[in-house]
């Protein structure tokens, strides 16, 4: 395999830079009401890693100039770090875009009832992950039971007016594959979606978002166990597209980790590869100046990102088919 | 060679435009006007006709490339399934209506 460094040197993109930091991600903890099968954090209910108040405090110093228009919340579950509700409400205080990611059953265990109300009252904008319009497939990725819950709570999001047509409260759909092979095209799964949602549940939602599955944590077991990790990388490599490289989400996006330390996204997090030396490493250090045209540390992985029309936390990249 | 098909030879198909490249890339270009997007019919609606044809013609490179080609164009297995038994009534069909064929040539040669 070509390492990717030297696959981006090759067509003159050595020393990938960040352009801004327009979106700090901020991943509030590994605990997870679920176990899901591709999770590239291996994030589960057993997982005691959380960000602790005094890191959210930090995040909170860091995004009070409001230098960064966009918080981006993830985990996990982000809904089961204690002090989820406060971070929420202060940084919209502080006039802070605020996007969180669901796993929408998370917001029927008991005690988190009230979120899509809270949600509501935050103006928050809702990414929410749902495999596909089908219980099977959904079931099989994320657990028994989760496709009818996932539907249960889009109901009452859809209620309160989330996803509804001509609605500020966005609400969008997260879709990854489920097994070793490649997203879809963006807008032709969005008008499926749709069209299949309405008429099977009179589920709404305002656009839906492709991610590939990254080749880490419990989906790089998975392809191991069932000898499809070759030609997954394989694919990858052959479907490199540097037309992708513009809109790399790790050229306006910085990750933040639970323990405070910051990376260049949550795959990065996930397998401990820290920004490049020189660079500030921690809320405590943080340098927006020097964050934003910081240099991108390069993995294998990154071929994740840049396979066929791009992958990144905001769907695909570049173009939909 | 331990078998007459081995997966790996699907990645050497463009071996086959090494002796009249001409043909091969009027085939490619054919081929790949046919599966492009932006015509009447959506990928993923094409990708389900190829399925069947696959089965039809079963060509093991053919159901492998379209099994995939259909999962990343977001159908599901019961539409896949279904489309398959598509293939297998047509097929199924076909060889019963020749059934038409051996009365016929029954009823002439039959007293």
């Amino acid at each position: 395999m070509i390492p990717f460094a030297r696959q981006l040197e090759s067509l003159g993109y050595s020393g990938l830079r960040a352009l801004e930091v327009g979106t700090l991600q901020v991943n509030l903890g590994w605990r997870c009401n679920q176990a899901c099968k591709h999770c590239h954090l291996q994030a589960g209910p057993e997982r005691l890693e959380q960000m602790a108040l005094p890191t959210i405090r930090e995040v909170l110093r860091v995004t009070e100039t409001g230098a960064i228009p966009v918080l981006d919340l993830t985990g996990g579950a982000p809904e089961l770090n204690p002090h989820f509700e406060y971070l929420v409400a202060t940084l919209r205080r502080l006039g802070v875009h605020v996007r969180s990611r669901s796993n929408l059953t998370v917001l029927l265990e008991p005690g988190k009832e009230h979120l899509p109300e809270f949600f509501r009252k935050h103006r928050v904008e809702l990414i929410c992950s749902l495999p596909y319009y089908q219980q099977e497939m959904v079931d099989r990725v994320r657990g028994p039971g989760a496709f009818f819950k996932s539907l249960e709570a889009l109901r009452r999001l859809n209620s309160l007016g989330y996803g509804q047509a001509g609605s500020d409260l966005e609400l969008h759909l997260m879709y990854n594959p489920g097994g070793a092979f490649f997203p879809p095209g963006q807008k032709p799964l969005e008008d499926l979606f749709r069209r299949e949602l309405a008429q099977r549940h009179e589920i709404h939602f305002h656009h839906l978002y492709t991610l590939l599955n990254m080749p880490i944590g419990r989906f790089q077991d998975y392809l191991r166990k069932s000898s499809n990790y070759e030609s997954y990388m394989g694919k990858l490599l052959a479907s490199f597209n540097p037309a992708t490289l513009s809109g790399l989400m790790c050229r306006s996006l910085l990750s933040v980790a639970w323990d405070g330390r910051l990376f260049d996204c949550d795959f990065h997090q996930a397998l401990d590869l820290p920004l490049l030396p020189g660079l500030p490493q921690t809320l405590e250090e943080f340098d927006l100046q020097a964050l934003a045209s910081r240099p991108i540390r390069l993995a294998e992985h990154c071929y994740g990102c840049t396979a066929g029309a791009g992958s990144s936390c905001g769907g695909s990249l570049a173009g939909a088919e | 060679m331990s078998h007459y098909y081995e997966e790996k030879d699907l990645e050497r198909f463009q071996e086959m435009g090494k002796y009249r490249p001409d043909l091969f890339d009027n085939f490619m270009n054919y081929y790949q006007g046919v599966m492009a997007p932006g015509g009447a019919l959506t990928v993923r609606e094409k990708a389900l006709i190829a399925l069947a044809v696959a089965h039809t013609v079963q060509c093991p490179y053919c159901i492998d490339a379209y099994t995939r080609v259909s999962l990343e164009n977001g159908s599901n297995l019961e539409e896949m399934t279904e489309a398959v038994h598509v293939a297998a009534a047509i097929r199924g069909g076909a060889a019963l209506v020749h059934g038409v064929q051996m009365h016929n040539i029954a009823a002439k040669i039959t007293m």
